[in-house]
């Protein structure tokens, strides 16, 4: 598949999924599980991506470089409750510092 | 079985009261410095994706079409792990369910028809949303969704397509810490829903699981799999009997 038909698909998909909340009757999503899973969702994907995207190297075997350490800069200037662009930049920043000083 | 009939109650269907000057004036400040705030880091978005090797127009072509932030640096993040289309397709899709959802909301507040109703459907996103969401009055409810969701896609579109030229003229995107730069982008998305022991258990567990299943399973399909816990969890009964 080339990209561009990826780039379509997916956005078409996000139209679809945006769509049908406004089409659809609402009781077909009610009940405490569904709604439950799908709280959940994001969490669990973000937080995946989150650690693949932090650890995973050559292979998908895990590594750990500058990426784990702009995380955890990432996550303290979340506690301190950063702008969003901050939290971006520190963990940015802090990678290519370290890299500068020659670490993986 | 006891629900949440009090948020959902909805006295929506009241005749158009106007807004008073004043609160016109502050949902539309509302709106705007939302608008303005999310757009910005559509900068980020559009250097992390040509880092990941979208084209502009490819990366522009997300934000107009697809605009979902979450969705959009998740599409990438799998493409630039060099993971396959489907997977990258299927990831997007998956964290997008929640504007379906949102959609069953705002779909109430609006009674939009034809290409209104599919415009309402384009801009349904966490922020329009929230700011709809938050409004007392029903008039005050449609004027927030519309003009956050139409700010947010201004600016956030303006802003990709600053980043992905900037992105393009910077060269090597790990010397500048671009790779770091997506896993804080996909920690701050996530940081404002960890506010439960629950949720942050099934964000530690998707995590390790797409780290174990990562070095035998193409790129991009770990995160799939993790997502697996989040109906594992949400199907399986409750340990006490107390309701939410």
């Amino acid at each position: 598949m080339s990209l561009w038909t990826a780039v379509l698909l997916a956005s078409a998909a996000a139209f679809a999924t945006k769509y049908a909340g406004h089409v659809v009757p609402g009781h077909w999503l009610e009940g405490p599980r569904i709604s439950r899973v799908m709280a959940l969702m994001p969490i669990a994907l973000l937080a995946a991506l989150d650690a693949v995207q932090t650890v995973a190297g050559p292979g998908g075997r895990p590594v750990v470089d500058s990426r784990l350490a702009a995380l955890v800069v990432a996550a303290v200037a979340l506690r301190v409750r950063a702008p969003y662009i901050v939290v971006v930049i520190a963990g940015a920043a802090t990678a290519a510092g370290l890299r500068a000083l020659g670490l993986p | 079985m006891p629900s949440q009939a009090r948020g959902a109650a909805d006295s929506d269907r009241g005749g158009p009261e106007p807004l008073s000057p004043g609160r016109r004036a502050e949902v539309l400040r509302q709106s705007l410095s939302v608008g303005i705030a999310t757009g910005a880091y559509g900068i980020s978005f559009g250097a992390l994706s040509v880092a990941a090797g979208l084209s502009v127009l490819q990366t522009q072509a997300l934000s107009a079409l697809m605009f979902t932030g979450g969705s959009q640096f998740a599409f990438v993040g799998v493409v630039a792990a060099g993971g396959a289309g489907s997977a990258a397709i299927a990831t997007a899709t998956l964290l997008g369910i929640r504007n379906g959802l949102y959609g069953l909301q705002v779909t109430t507040w609006l009674g939009a028809r034809g290409l209104r109703r599919a415009a309402a459907a384009q801009l349904t996103i966490d922020e329009s949303t929230a700011v709809g969401m938050v409004q007392p009055e029903p008039s005050g409810r449609r004027l927030g969704f519309w003009t956050t969701g139409l700010a947010v896609f201004v600016f956030w579109n303006a802003a990709t397509l600053l980043g992905a030229i900037v992105g393009n003229a910077l060269g090597d995107p790990k010397q500048w810490g671009l790779d770091a730069a997506a896993a804080a982008a996909f920690l701050g998305l996530l940081w404002p829903r960890l506010r439960s022991g629950e949720a942050a258990g099934v964000a530690a567990a998707a995590a390790l699981v797409a780290v174990l299943v990562a070095p035998h399973a193409p790129a991009g399909i770990p995160v799939i799999v993790a997502s697996l816990v989040a109906v594992v969890v949400g199907l399986a009964p409750r340990r006490t009997g107390v309701a939410t």
